[in-house]
């Protein structure tokens, strides 16, 4: 794996914040990071850590409410689009594009959507609309980004109901979603974000809802389809040890912020952030000792309302500075080789100064 | 939002939209702390305080209900005096406020002879008045039907304006319309509120049943509740009520009204009990109720009842406008109580006739009482439901 | 699915023979009958009847029977269209029922076209623009809506048009059109009319349903398969129609299970303040004048429209929703 010159899609500090009566929810704030193509990014983070709503704030469907604030979501698409958008493209097939830039219900953005960027939902179980078939939703998609007739976008489905390993494609086609089992379910929901070969596929914690075994089996079938076709793959997840298979590249998040992001060696192998290195450990593991309680993060995630001053991690942190953690937020910086860490205890330096 | 945690501090609305937040609305530990030490109840009044409107139709209900308990406290005379030389009085409005004082006065009425019906017509006349004193004595009643009283709510300053002041005006027979309201307030927030009661016994105890016990006497209620339910309501109503013998003194037309509004009203609490018996006999605390051995009527009035009192509540305070409406339809229509029963219905008979109403719109404000009434009980049900439901958006 | 409306269709008799029973008992209770309370009145206006043409008469309605050969006699006729005469008008119940049958359905499917034709698109407005000005004022007007009793409306718009407008907005004809055969222009007077008392009935439901299909819509507004939707590029508008009001209108096609049986019934009291010339006001007089057999009739085809409702829901739900169709198929 050797990361091309150019990302297919980075984003730089952004916030997405939501407006509720009780005042702002801070769900991303200030989150970066690159995705070349081919790639895989694992995101993982507790649960509302806000890495959800950096992929819907990604894809611009955002709930009401909930509102892009500031930064940059740049894509890099095939054709030519808009000249009063954002140019400067690596090479002249190419563009980039800001998609905060865009109306989130605007067609440039709409055409993006599935396209060029499609989703795998969280509860892949209920992505489907019980009455209708599956097959008129996957052909709903092929029809509304390409220009062919609806036998032939039939056949499309069929052919991508068949590439995620569906038998007897021709059938199940016409099935209602709760016709069919778990795992196919997944397999469809799979087929209908691949089904107009999208460059980038972001999986928003595809496996959770199902048994281990097919988790297996679905993970197989994204990297056999991420190999084959060279998409690149946004996965996010709790579960570490998911991401040791699938990614390469790691982000980790807590409360909206990135805590530390690397290639996937480095972050198992050599984790900087304290929060990181909390997570790692509480991991059973085959070969810790037995009988001895596995450690946990103390304390649980504050209130969204009051968030921490400062590092959000700093009321849990085992390595907690006084006067300095509870003061700034700490910046994302270099600890390595594309190795990025946002913590007090590899910045000293800039902060005195 | 199935976090599961019921979050006071949140209220329902807005935490339905952001799906993406869900995972986000974890409580702080104090907060936390304060939540699950509380007792259901405590829960369920939190969230309906914050629904400002359904406390403020709460209110609205007590005060009815004062009326309720003491209607004669409320009147200015008594509802039956009838004078027909004073039919159709107009509404008294109460002025606060004479030469610049606070000295509430309404204006006399005058009446005049229509040289063409030779029917009374009566104007107020803003130059006479008729000062009002509050909370003071007037006729003498008995309270509660034990104590006597003589203590109202409003009286007239001179005691020989005693039978001058109308404020909701007067009907055909000269009745005083406040008073006859008080009354009527009395009778209809009474009979909705029996067959409700009626509703929810017959409803918790064949639905409770239907659900505990299954199988054919599952079965039997089921049918018997479809088939209620599949009758037209207010043909087969109109035919019951019409089947009441005329010779029966008013209580028994009352309850006997009662009695045939709840035959229906227990259907919908019935099904709702039966299918929450159902799914709780599947639920772990019972399992674990039954495994510790406790008895079959303590984990009904122990574990089960319990969970779905709130429930209850909540769907019986919304069915108790259903009934006020019903009972008023039928009085309208003459088919219900009878006079001498005072309720909104009985006096809405009274404005049937489109040339009486032209002369005397105020005989259809007992309308509007209905109106308030039902409107103040729908959104103290509908807050008592947001509130009973620990899961509701 | 034809079984399943097969199914449906043979349990229509059953319903029947049991509410025949029940109406039979709830018109034959009130003591006395017909004859006492039409000897009554003569006699209170100072004529009575010789005690042979008391016999005769009662010989001839059968009131001398017990009562389950009077239910056996009174069904065996209705078998064979039989309604029995009025004891009151004095003309057959049979057309008597005709002539306002027809009218009463019209009414009630008015009414119910109107209901949906306005709760729906402003169900989904309200949902879709949640918390908006108009979405509040939505909200008020239904809580009043559904408070009102349907009368005290009528009531209302009565007086205001009477002592306004001086006008009359009783009726369902024109005086010239009450008694004349019907004619193109007798249609049109008809329309002229039936608007008023048509939006009078509809509006508790309407605001009922118009709540009923913001509730759904906004339960469906939260799916993944919204999520789902718009990460596939579809518009929000095309998203909407296509998925979640499709997915709501089937807890609202559920309604018509009770909606319809209501219109029917429901207009009963409406049409009296109003004078419609419906089978309600028919029935309340009939009642009234205990005339046995024609409350009856009027109370067995209030049962059988209240039925037809059920049914009518039924068999759309069941269209609608593949789940239910499918297991029905199955069953």
């Amino acid at each position: 794996m050797h990361p091309p010159a150019f990302p297919l899609l980075s984003v730089q500090d952004l916030k997405a914040y939501f407006y509720m009566d009780e005042g702002v929810v801070k769900a991303v704030d200030g989150v970066s990071f690159d995705v070349y193509p081919g790639q895989v990014v694992g995101i993982v983070g507790e649960s509302g850590c806000g890495k959800s709503v950096t992929m819907k704030a990604i894809l611009q469907i955002l709930e009401p409410g909930g509102k892009i604030v500031s930064g940059k979501v740049q894509l890099r698409v095939r054709r030519a689009g808009r000249p009063d958008l954002d140019t400067g493209g690596p090479n002249s097939a190419e563009e980039l594009l800001d998609l905060t830039r865009l109306h989130p219900n605007s067609k440039l953005m709409r055409k993006i959507r599935g396209a060029e960027i499609a989703l795998i939902p969280q509860e892949p179980m209920a992505a489907f609309s019980p009455v209708h078939t599956v097959g008129s939703q996957i052909m709903e998609a092929i029809l509304l980004h390409n220009k062919v007739s609806k036998a032939e976008a039939r056949q499309r489905a069929i052919d991508a109901f068949r590439a995620v390993g569906i038998s007897m494609p021709e059938q199940r086609i016409d099935a209602y979603s709760w016709e069919l089992s778990g795992g196919l379910r997944q397999r469809a929901i799979i087929a209908m974000a691949l089904s107009c070969n999208p460059r980038l596929l972001i999986a928003d914690e595809p496996t959770t809802a199902i048994d281990v075994t097919t988790q297996a089996q679905i993970l197989r079938l994204l990297r056999d389809l991420q190999r084959e076709k060279d998409t690149a793959i946004i996965f996010i997840t709790h579960d570490l040890g998911v991401i040791a298979q699938m990614a390469h590249y790691v982000v980790v998040m807590y409360l909206g912020r990135v805590m530390e992001q690397g290639p996937v060696n480095e972050i198992f192998a050599n984790p900087r952030h304290p929060y990181t290195q909390a997570l790692l450990k509480s991991i059973p593991s085959v070969q810790s000792t037995p009988r001895v309680r596995l450690p946990t993060i103390s304390g649980s995630i504050p209130h969204p309302f009051n968030r921490p001053k400062g590092c959000p991690f700093h009321p849990r942190c085992t390595q907690f500075i006084r006067g300095v953690c509870d003061s700034a937020a700490p910046e994302l910086l270099a600890v390595g080789k594309d190795h990025l860490a946002s913590c007090f205890l590899y910045q000293s330096q800039e902060v005195t100064a | 939002m199935n976090t599961g945690n019921p979050t006071p501090a949140t209220p329902s609305t807005p935490l339905s939209e952001p799906a993406a937040l869900d995972d986000a609305l974890l409580i702080t530990s104090q907060e936390e702390e304060r939540v699950s030490v509380a007792s259901n109840w405590t829960l369920v009044w939190w969230r309906f305080r914050k629904n400002k409107l359904a406390v403020f139709s709460a209110v609205l209900l007590i005060f009815l209900f004062t009326i309720v308990l003491a209607p004669d406290f409320f009147s200015t005379m008594d509802p039956e005096t009838t004078d027909a030389k004073l039919a159709f009085i107009p509404i008294q409005r109460i002025h606060w406020f004479d030469e610049g004082k606070l000295r509430p006065w309404v204006p006399a009425v005058i009446g005049k002879r229509d040289p063409v019906t030779l029917r009374m017509v009566w104007t107020t006349d803003d130059t006479q008045k008729v000062y009002l004193r509050f909370f003071s004595a007037g006729y003498t009643y008995q309270l509660f039907g034990r104590f006597e009283a003589n203590l109202h709510l409003v009286t007239a300053l001179n005691p020989e304006d005693a039978n001058r002041i109308h404020l909701l005006g007067t009907d055909r027979l000269g009745r005083d319309q406040w008073s006859r309201l008080a009354y009527a307030t009395r009778i209809s927030m009474t009979i909705g509120m029996i067959s409700v009661i009626l509703s929810v016994v017959l409803g918790l105890l064949l639905g409770g049943v239907s659900g505990y016990l299954g199988g054919l006497t599952d079965m039997f209620i089921q049918r018997l509740i479809e088939l209620l339910q599949s009758l037209p309501t207010i043909p087969i109503w109109l035919a019951l009520t019409a089947a009441l013998p005329r010779t029966w003194s008013p209580e028994r037309v009352f309850f006997a009204i009662s009695i045939i509004l709840a035959l229906r009203g227990w259907t919908t609490l019935g099904r709702e009990v039966r299918g929450r018996f159902l799914s709780l006999r599947e639920e772990d605390f019972v399992l674990a109720a039954e495994l510790a051995g406790a008895s079959r009527w303590r984990i009904i009035l122990h574990h089960m009842i319990p969970t779905f009192t709130s429930h209850i509540i909540a769907t019986s305070t919304l069915a108790i406008p259903v009934m006020i409406v019903t009972e008023t339809s039928l009085s309208f229509l003459g088919l219900g109580l009878r006079p001498p029963a005072i309720s909104w219905g009985v006096m809405l008979q009274e404005a049937q006739n489109i040339q009486t109403l032209a002369l005397a719109p105020w005989l259809m404000i007992p309308g509007l009482a209905v109106i308030i009434a039902v409107l103040a009980f729908n959104l103290v049900g509908d807050g008592l439901r947001d509130a009973a439901d620990p899961y509701s958006h | 699915m034809l079984r399943y409306i097969l199914q449906r269709l043979l349990l229509i008799p059953v319903l029947l023979f049991i509410f025949s029973i029940l109406v039979f008992a709830l018109v034959q209770a009130p003591p006395g009958d017909f004859l006492t309370s039409y000897i009554a009145s003569l006699a209170s206006s100072g004529s009575s009847l010789d005690q042979e043409l008391i016999d005769m008469l009662k010989a001839q309605y059968g009131l001398d029977k017990p009562v389950h050969i009077q239910y056996l006699r009174w069904m065996g006729n209705l078998l064979s269209g039989n309604l029995g005469l009025s004891l009151e008008y004095q003309r057959p119940n049979a057309e008597l029922i005709a002539e306002r049958l027809g009218l009463t359905v019209l009414l009630a499917l008015l009414s119910f076209v109107f209901t949906w034709v306005i709760a729906v698109p402003i169900g989904i407005y309200s949902a879709t623009h949640r918390n908006s000005l108009l979405d509040y004022i939505v909200t008020v007007v239904n809580y009043i809506g559904v408070a009102t009793p349907n009368f005290m409306l009528a009531l209302v718009l009565m007086w205001w048009a009477f002592s306004y407008f001086g006008l009359s907005v009783t009726g369902l004809f024109s005086r010239e059109f009450e008694q004349a055969p019907w004619s193109l222009a007798k249609v049109a007077d008809l329309l002229k009319h039936i608007w008023l008392p048509m939006i009078i009935i509809g509006v508790a439901g309407t605001a009922r349903l118009t709540r009923i299909m913001r509730a759904n819509l906004l339960d469906e507004l939260n799916k993944p398969y919204m999520v789902a939707g718009r990460a596939r590029g579809l518009s929000e508008w095309q998203l909407v129609m296509k998925y979640p009001v499709r997915l709501a209108i089937n807890p609202l096609a559920s309604t018509i299970g009770w909606y319809l049986p209501e219109l029917f019934s429901g207009s009963l009291i409406v049409a009296t303040v109003m004078n419609l010339q419906n089978i309600g006001p028919l029935l309340l007089r009939a009642l009234i004048s205990q005339d046995m057999y024609l409350a009856g009739s009027i109370l067995l085809i209030y049962c059988f429209l209240a039925i037809l409702g059920t049914l009518i829901s039924d068999i759309l739900i069941a269209w609608l929703d593949p789940r239910i169709r499918m297991e029905k198929v199955g069953a």
